[in-house]
């Protein structure tokens, strides 16, 4: 096991460089998904404030339809 | 939008710009002061020993002409934004893309043919032979217009944001490096006597490809900062 | 020929719905892929007859490395279509690519300065891989300073989609120019990973690490894209039927 994590001498090179990557992979996933929750919870915010939600989207959608 | 008119139109806007320029003589001379401090500080601040600035020449002579050029963007558009000139442009039925290939072109008048022209001084106070300043100013000539042309897109893009500086180089000079690795290389040759026509090919390459496709970003750039 | 599922891409509540159900067909099996080569790459790859254990590293540096040039691609792509065909999504897309791609570039440049120790005695060798990554990072830098100093949403997705599109014409070029510096410079490059045999038991944890690394930014992707629709939407109709 030792053996292992000394990784033939390399260990102080090797385990940084896989820190590095497991702790880029963890953050990303991590603020996306909190965006995504604050996002959400933004956007219910806004409908429990009665904020009218207006038609805008479905327009664009049927104009890009309209284009074909 | 007949051939001739096109033409007419382009030429209107260089000597627009170059009349505009005479009447505002320290927006043109302060990029090629910043050109001369800066390649005078190396001495100062390295070795006035000729023989080891002239190692370094290449590097001090492009990087130095790289920021002038860059100092001199920011005016590029932005006035003409201010005052509505770029509108009358948008609006005028002729191609923006030639419009701005032309006010490109007279940025290159005024800083690009300039810095070059400037070189064989600069590069003299550097220790490089009298030699190699053929090369070098062939090299300068064919970079400067690339950098232009860069920093035209880059000058337009930033025609929508808040702020301009800091971000215009930041944009432009990641771009400009292709320039800069050639520009360098041609002038190290240069002084080493040798052939230097690969890195020349090589900026010429960069600059057609530039000429073919960066009005048409500028352009894009322009129609998006303007609305 | 019915275009209707390429104008489907259009329709923010559709991508949204979509990209929702996507998400873990892309989490799990990256999940089991980057776990698999974990195991490949540590345990059962031997060691390499030049560089030891210390060859490991290439099984999360060339993913990073991969995922950030792959990520720049993706992002030029979705400004492109987003620039053609006026598609507010692919802007989404876009929006959503640069940071993931940034944090990636970062990593390539770190495993890359600590896989350098080792191998050359130095953090950082002007080695023409690393050099070009480092541009890349500020090619990102400045879409994001781009995008972050422009208020209007549609202006900025647009004057950002023209910058992912010079960037991308450019990319080669830059790469192709600082290979050729380096050549002239002959600076040592350890990281050439075209060796003529590389054993079937060292390669195959790498492509699954590639793989795996792909399918991760696909699932984080979708995830910022959704977050960044409903920012966009917020006052649209539809998400009031999507939220209650």
């Amino acid at each position: 096991m030792n053996e292992f994590f000394s990784m033939g001498g390399y260990a102080l090179f090797l385990w940084p460089a896989y820190a590095v990557t497991l702790l880029a992979i963890v953050i990303n996933v991590y603020t996306a998904r909190r965006d995504l929750d604050r996002a959400r919870t933004e956007a219910r915010r806004r409908l429990a404030s009665g904020a009218t939600g207006d038609a805008s989207s479905v327009a664009t959608a049927s104009a890009v339809r309209g284009q074909s | 939008m007949s051939g001739p008119g096109v033409f007419r139109a382009a030429v209107w806007v260089v000597q627009r710009d170059l009349r505009l320029a005479t009447r505002r003589p320290a927006q043109v001379l302060q990029p090629l002061a910043f050109f001369a401090v800066v390649t005078l500080l190396f001495p100062l601040g390295y070795t006035p020993e000729l023989a080891k600035l002239r190692a370094i020449a290449p590097g001090v002579l492009w990087v130095a002409a790289l920021l002038a050029s860059m100092l001199a963007l920011e005016s590029l558009f932005r006035e003409d934004a201010d005052d509505g000139t770029l509108e009358q442009f948008v609006v005028s039925g002729q191609p923006l893309t030639i419009l701005l290939l032309a006010k490109t072109a007279t940025h290159w008048l005024l800083t690009g043919l300039p810095l070059t022209l400037m070189a064989p001084l600069v590069g003299g106070a550097l220790g490089v032979p009298f030699a190699a300043l053929g090369g070098i100013l062939s090299s300068l000539v064919l970079g400067t217009i690339s950098l232009s042309l860069i920093g035209a897109v880059g000058a337009g893009l930033t025609l929508a944001s808040r702020r301009g500086g800091v971000l215009l180089s930041l944009l432009t000079l990641p771009l400009a490096v292709p320039v800069l690795i050639f520009g360098a290389r041609a002038t190290e040759l240069a002084i080493a006597g040798d052939s230097l026509t690969a890195p020349l090919y090589l900026l010429g390459a960069v600059a057609v490809l530039g000429l073919t496709l960066a009005p048409l970003a500028a352009a894009a750039a322009v129609r998006i900062g303007l609305e | 020929m019915d275009w209707t599922w390429f104008h489907k891409f259009g329709s923010p509540p559709h991508v949204y719905r979509l990209a929702g159900l996507l998400t873990p067909w892309f989490a799990w099996p990256a999940a089991l892929l980057i776990l698999g080569a974990l195991y490949g790459g540590l345990v059962l790859a031997p060691p390499d007859y030049q560089q030891g254990d210390g060859f490991r590293i290439i099984y999360v540096h060339a993913p990073s490395a991969w995922l950030a040039v792959m990520i720049y691609a993706v992002m030029a792509t979705a400004a492109g279509v987003g620039l053609i065909w006026r598609m507010k999504v692919a802007h989404a897309v876009a929006a959503s690519c640069a940071g993931v791609g940034a944090w990636f570039t970062v990593v390539s440049l770190l495993t890359g300065m600590l896989w350098g120790k080792p191998m050359w005695g130095t953090y950082w060798v002007w080695d023409p891989r690393l050099t070009a990554q480092l541009i890349l990072l500020f090619l990102y830098l400045g879409f994001m300073g781009l995008r972050a100093s422009i208020d209007d949403v549609s202006r900025a997705d647009r004057a950002s989609a023209v910058l992912a599109l010079v960037g991308v014409v450019n990319l080669p070029i830059i790469r192709y120019s600082v290979e050729w510096w380096n050549s002239i410079h002959q600076a040592p490059s350890v990281m050439k990973m075209d060796r003529p045999s590389m054993p079937f038991d060292m390669l195959a944890p790498l492509l699954a690490m590639l793989l795996g690394f792909s399918l991760y930014f696909g699932a984080v992707l979708l995830i910022r894209l959704r977050a960044e629709i409903l920012r966009r939407e917020r006052n649209a109709s539809w998400i009031r039927e999507e939220l209650t």
